[in-house]
Order: structure tokens, then C-alpha cells, then sequence
């Protein structure tokens, strides 16, 4: 039951037209960075690229997404109206607004910082100020799926909460506690200085609170994913989820434990001391656990799909799994590239092995590869599933879409392989332009090229995905029926509470990140001889 | 798969081969954990121990990173010390010149924004945060010429933000010692 169609597609809208105008920023920066451009141009403008394309990728893309699927998921799981669509709105405003409001000093080069933002480096106020608008839009949504998740457990209180709206809550709670991090760092520690309060910043202290917010952000980016994986996938192909309660667990793993690992991020860092980064390194394996749960159970859950249509054999059963389906394709690639992203992300946690490739294209490749990939790829899935019981119109070409997920697969692919390789021969991330003469840099043009031509394809993959979706606006109309989720094969006849709601989870989620992060963001703000000059970014200064 | 016809019989199955993978997967996490702690004890390959600082306002008035302490030192024990800063575009020394074979240690900080120092072909890596002293213990194995570019973003100089390592034999790096206190391979 889906009410709200106008504000849920507003999201998904806006999500992917922010998405198209940062993938062709994307493209642009790889080819003008690669020994394929003999042309001189301003580094300038370069960085202005990167830092508009990782905050329309990393803040408003996936969180619009993760805000309209959301919407949908609590229509059409928990079977009623959305509570508060006005609210919903105002946070959609919000997110629409801090966009403008952040990306207007970036276009203008006053704000040329990077989406992570590198104190003492400080850029314009208004894009802090949008990026602030925007997450505090998002809080708005994390409050309603808070608020309407207990309504309809009070209206219902014999019943199970629906998977979908389990996991989407677990995403929203997440979020909510991952976006302090970086909010922590804004408020106090940034916007003092850019708006001229202060002139000293300790920057060692920002990049904890950034850490805090960076790595969990990740898995926000991946909930609906996820959600899609289970909810969605096994109902698609004709089959059904291997379990039910698998997850949940798998869900609650990542609310628990994706924020205390953050300061892998600051492995190479001095600020932190090495028994955090060994704690961090420790839950960093950790939160394999919920992804190697969840790759067993979608395979299982394929193969009861598989054997429902005549599938045998002990791999055979692959074969009969019905392939021309867009959402089973996606979900197949999803996996390969989570596989691989996944691989490279075990070699990331361990200290030894990441100080051969940290902050080195491996790394630009790596997150590019699970969120670019395996994550984008299943948002494209979700727009499929679900817009003919948005739009009212059927998506008939099921050729197109699935050229269009193989093409985005193998652009992915041919993108970021060339960057691993390049990252492991120690070539420096976030780079204008290299030096290709160099006798030390000449051996990475060739992958660097290689690499361009995966961005071509991407966006050509990108302009696909608008035809469809511009296509399916304008199909002829058709009644596609009530949205539904996957069903487990053993519905569970009693789910224990813990499995069933938040408070305990939501305890140790926040008691780990205390523990995790207290010790060192307590040290960093007792030595106060680490403030040091802020140094201004932009024309203007 | 097991048949239809005995639901409860097939849930049974289910949670097993499920308990079973969970159990694996927890075995595949704690074996790529103890790999690290054994690595991190056992080759001493671990982060730097403590946080120490270095104020940028006053690096180049007085203490350990003053211009005339910069480069390399022979310390008394036969080990090397190389002190280093990065600056918005520049390390200094921008080449740095070290022994083959040889224990050395690297210290080095930031005057002004975060950068970053790796040296290609190693696995030596660190991040130069203004306000703290990035210290690593480090050897190279042969001589030769590296490239140390800063892997951080650093402003919109970033991209021309690249140092040399200079790794000599032994006998070679005492003879230029003999001459001077602190050394470097600026021309």
C-alpha cells in the first residue's frame, strides 16, 4: 500500500538527478587526470570537481535514496499511511535546500576542501552550513521511521515487525548516530573558524569526529542494499528468503558494530595512540561478519528459487535461475563486486598490510567498487522494482535495463581494477594531474587510460538509466498491484524481542562508540597545545 | 533442500547448515585478526605507540624540527634519524638521502595543513597532521631512487607535491656524513 507515491518518487528524483550531474563531474575528473588529456587546465578546477562530486555521491545521493525507500518501506510493510508526511516533506526541503546552499561556494571555488573536509583547511561557511541542512533533513526521517515503528507496535503488539521495516529502521538508527561524528566536528570545531570566531583548529581532534561518522556512513550507504538483497530479491525471482531471523542478526550486527571501528581510517595518523587502532582494527573484522552472513543467505535463498523452477545439481541449479530478470541480475553483480570490494576492504583493516596502499588510488578504487558498484547498482535495482508501483506505468524493456546494469558492472570494473593495481605501485590519491614523463610515474599511464575508458562507460551506462526510467514515465498505464516483500521460507512462529526491537542494540551501538571513541577524542581535547592556524580556502580570502 | 513434506524437519536442516556457516565465518575473522596481532607482536609492525606534538606556530624558531636539525643524523648507536616537514607544496629536505641496510627512524610533522608522505616501493606511509610528530621506524633493503609523493590532499598544489628518497650503501652514506652533520640530497 503505497499512499505517498509524490513524495517518495520527489526523493528518488532528486537522488538521481544529483547522482547523474556527479557522475559526469566523475568522468570528467578521471579523463582530465589521465595521460589521455594533453590539454593544460586549472588544478583549481579539479579539486572544485572532486569535492562537488563527493558530496552530491557521499551526503545527498544515498541519503535520499535511503530516506524515499524508507517511505515506501513503512507504507508498504507496516501496511498503513506514512505519520507525519508534512515532516517528511520539510526534511526533503531541507535536503533539496542544504544542497543548493553547499554546492553554491564549491561551484565558485570557495570551498574547494574535499568532502571530508581537511581542517585546518577551512572553506566558505554556507557549505558546511548545506551539509549541516542536509543531515539535519535526514534526521527528520530517522525520527519518522522511529515514530512510526512504534506506533504500528502499539497498534500491534502480538505481531513481528516486517523485516523490511526492521532493517530499514536499524539503517535510519545508524545514521542518526554515525552523522554526530561529523556534525560534532561542523558545529564545533569548523564553523567556528569559518565564520571568523576563531583562527586556530586542531585538526588531529577533527579527523577522529570524522572517523566516527566515515566508516559507518558506508554501511548507511549499504542498509538499502542490503534491505534489497533480503527483502526484495528472494520475492523477484520467485523464491523465497532462507531466514527470516538471520536478517535481523545480520541488521542489528551492523547498528552495533559499524561505528567503533572508524579509526582505521587513521591507521597512518600520529593523533591516535596504537591500542585504539588495534581495538578499531579488531571490530573492523567484526563487521565482516554481518556481509559473509548475508552472501549465504541470498545464494541459499537463489537456490531455493533455482529449485522451485527445476533447478538440479550441485551448481547446476544456477543456470536455471531466471537470468533475463533485471533484479537478479543486479543482485548477481552486487555480489561479484561485493566480493571483490569486499576482499580488498580485509586487506584495508589490517595496519600491516594497509600501510602498503593507504590513501593510494587502491583505496579511491576500493570504495568505488562497493559503493560505486555493489551498492549503486542495487539503488538502480530498487528504482526499477519499485517504479511501476510508483508511476502507475509498467517498465517493459527488460533488454535495456539489463544492458544497462552489465554495462555499469563492467565500467565499474574496468575502473577500478586499473586503480588497485596503480594504488599497490604507490600512486597518490586526489590528485590534479601526474607527471607522466616521470620515469617513476610512467608505468601507471597505461591502467590510468585503461581506467578512463571505464568512466566512459559508466556514463554511458548513467544515460541509460534515465531512459528507462524517463521511458517508464511515459509508458501506458497499468495497475501493478500491492508492493510486497519477500516472504521467509519458515515463517519464524515467535520472534524473541531482542530480535524484534532496538533498545538494547541502540545501548551497546552508543556504549561502543563511548568506549571506542572517549579515550582518544578526551586526550586530543586535554592537550591544548594542538590548535594550530587555520589556513583559508578561496578566491575571496 | 530437504522435501516439503516435513516442514519442521527442513527448518531443522536449515538452522544447522546456517550454524554451520556462522560458525565458519566467525573462524575466517578470527584467523585474519590473529594474523594481525601475530604480525603487529611478532614483526613489530605496529602504529606508533604514542601521540606526541609539535607546535607548527614555532617549528621553525626553535626545537627538534628547526631548519638546521632537518635531513639525516647518524645517531651513537649506528641507527639514522631522519627529520622531515611538509609544507603547502614542499617537503623539506625535498630529497632525503638514507643508508642501505640500516635502522632508521623517521620523524616528521607539518607547518601548516595535513599532508601525507609515502614512498613508492615500500610499504612506508604516513600521515603529517600539523600540531603532532609522525614517527616510524623504518630500513631500507637495497640502494636506489624512490619517489615520496604527499598522498593527501593538501590544497591546489597538491599535484606538485613530490619528494625523492635516496637510499646509498653504507660506506657511501658515512663518507658524506664524515662532512656534516645533517644530511640531504638537495642539489
Amino acid at each position: 500500500m503505497l499512499i505517498n507515491k509524490r513524495l517518495i518518487l520527489a526523493h528518488f528524483w532528486l537522488a538521481f538527478v544529483v547522482f547523474g550531474l556527479a557522475l559526469i563531474l566523475g568522468a570528467w575528473q578521471m579523463f582530465v587526470r589521465s595521460p589521455l588529456n594533453a590539454w593544460h587546465f586549472n588544478p583549481e578546477l579539479y579539486y572544485r570537481s572532486v569535492t562537488a562530486h563527493g558530496s552530491a555521491m557521499g551526503y545527498v545521493f544515498p541519503t535520499l535514496i535511503a530516506m524515499g525507500f524508507g517511505y515506501a518501506i513503512t507504507e508498504s510493510a507496516l501496511e498503513k499511511p506514512l505519520i507525519g508526511t508534512r515532516w517528511a516533506w520539510a526534511g526533503f526541503a531541507l535536503v533539496a535546500v542544504g544542497a543548493v546552499v553547499a554546492m553554491i561556494p564549491v561551484s565558485i571555488g570557495l570551498a574547494s576542501v574535499l568532502y571530508t573536509f581537511y581542517p585546518p583547511m577551512v572553506g566558505n561557511p554556507f557549505y558546511y552550513i548545506g551539509v549541516v541542512m542536509v543531515v539535519v533533513g535526514s534526521w527528520i526521517w530517522v525520527a519518522l521511521m522511529s515514530i512510526n515503528l512504534s506506533i504500528w507496535k502499539r497498534e500491534n503488539p502480538e505481531r513481528p515487525v516486517p523485516l523490511a521495516m526492521f532493517a530499514n529502521v536499524a539503517g535510519s538508527y545508524l545514521w542518526g548516530w554515525t552523522a554526530v561524528g561529523a556534525a560534532l566536528e561542523i558545529i564545533f570545531l569548523i564553523l567556528p573558524v569559518a565564520l571568523g570566531l576563531k583562527s586556530t583548529i586542531d585538526a588531529g581532534l577533527a579527523r577522529v569526529f570524522f572517523s566516527w561518522t566515515l566508516h559507518a556512513i558506508v554501511y548507511f550507504w549499504l542498509i538499502p542494499t542490503y534491505i534489497a538483497y533480503y527483502t526484495i530479491f528472494p520475492r523477484a525471482i520467485g523464491g523465497r528468503l532462507y531466514s527470516d531471523a538471520m536478517a535481523r542478526i545480520s541488521f542489528i550486527l551492523f547498528v552495533v558494530v559499524a561505528m567503533p571501528i572508524g579509526m582505521h581510517h587513521l591507521f597512518a595518523d600520529p593523533q591516535v595512540g596504537a591500542g585504539f587502532k588495534f581495538m578499531h582494527s579488531v571490530f573492523t573484522g567484526l563487521v565482516a561478519l554481518p556481509t559473509l552472513l548475508t552472501v549465504f543467505t541470498i545464494c541459499a535463498s537463489a537456490e531455493i528459487a533455482s529449485r522451485l523452477r527445476g533447478g538440479s545439481g550441485a551448481f547446476g541449479w544456477v543456470r536455471a535461475l531466471p537470468w533475463q530478470n533485471p533484479i537478479m541480475l543486479a543482485t548477481a553483480l552486487s555480489l561479484v563486486m561485493l566480493g571483490f570490494g569486499g576482499a580488498g576492504g580485509l586487506i584495508n583493516m589490517s595496519y600491516q598490510l594497509d600501510a602498503s596502499i593507504h590513501n593510494t588510488q587502491w583505496i579511491t578504487g576500493h570504495f568505488h567498487l562497493i559503493f560505486g558498484g555493489a551498492i549503486v547498482i542495487m539503488y538502480f535495482a530498487i528504482a526499477y522494482d519499485l517504479w511501476p508501483h510508483l508511476t502507475g506505468r509498467a517498465l517493459e524493456n527488460f533488454g535495456l535495463m539489463r544492458a544497462q546494469l552489465w554495462l555499469w558492472f563492467i565500467g565499474m570494473i574496468v575502473t577500478t581494477f586499473p586503480w588497485h593495481y596503480v594504488g599497490i605501485l604507490g600512486m597518490p590519491r586526489r590528485m590534479a594531474f601526474y607527471d607522466y614523463a616521470n620515469p617513476a610515474i610512467s608505468p601507471q599511464a597505461f591502467s590510468v587510460a585503461i581506467s578512463t575508458v571505464g568512466g566512459l562507460i559508466l556514463l554511458i551506462s548513467g544515460v541509460l538509466f534515465f531512459v528507462v526510467l524517463i521511458r517508464g514515465q511515459m509508458a501506458h498505464r497499468s495497475e501493478a498491484g500491492a508492493y510486497r516483500f519477500s516472504v521467509p521460507v519458515h515463517m519464524p512462529e515467535r520472534i524473541p524481542v531482542a530480535l524484534n526491537s532496538f533498545g538494547l542494540w541502540l545501548a551497546l551501538m552508543v556504549g561502543l562508540t563511548v568506549v571506542n571513541y572517549g579515550y582518544p577524542i578526551g586526550q586530543l581535547l586535554v592537550l591544548k597545545e594542538t590548535n594550530v592556524p587555520a589556513v583559508y580556502v578561496g578566491a575571496s580570502r | 533442500m530437504t522435501t516439503e513434506s516435513d516442514p519442521h524437519l527442513g527448518e531443522a536442516v536449515a538452522a544447522r547448515i546456517e550454524r554451520r556457516w556462522a560458525t565458519l565465518s566467525i573462524a575466517i575473522v578470527g584467523v585474519l585478526v590473529g594474523m594481525a596481532i601475530f604480525i603487529g607482536i611478532d614483526h613489530a609492525t605496529m602504529p606508533q605507540g604514542h601521540v606526541e606534538t609539535a607546535d607548527p606556530k614555532t617549528l621553525h624558531l626553535a626545537g627538534e624540527f628547526i631548519e638546521s636539525n632537518l635531513g639525516s643524523a647518524m645517531e651513537a648507536d649506528g641507527s639514522v634519524t631522519v627529520r622531515a616537514i611538509g609544507q603547502q607544496y614542499s617537503f623539506t629536505p625535498q630529497c632525503i638521502v638514507v643508508p642501505s641496510g640500516t635502522p632508521v627512524t623517521l620523524r616528521a610533522t607539518s607547518a601548516d595543513v595535513v599532508h601525507g608522505l609515502l614512498i613508492e616501493g615500500t610499504n612506508i606511509n604516513t600521515m603529517l597532521v600539523p600540531g603532532y610528530v609522525s614517527e616510524l621506524p623504518v630500513q631500507f633493503k637495497a640502494p636506489g631512487e624512490h619517489a615520496m609523493p604527499c598522498q593527501e590532499f593538501c590544497g591546489i598544489g597538491h599535484q606538485g607535491m613530490w619528494g625523492k628518497v635516496k637510499v646509498v650503501d653504507k660506506a657511501t652514506f658515512l663518507g658524506m656524513m664524515a662532512s656534516q652533520r645533517r644530511l640531504s640530497c638537495v642539489d
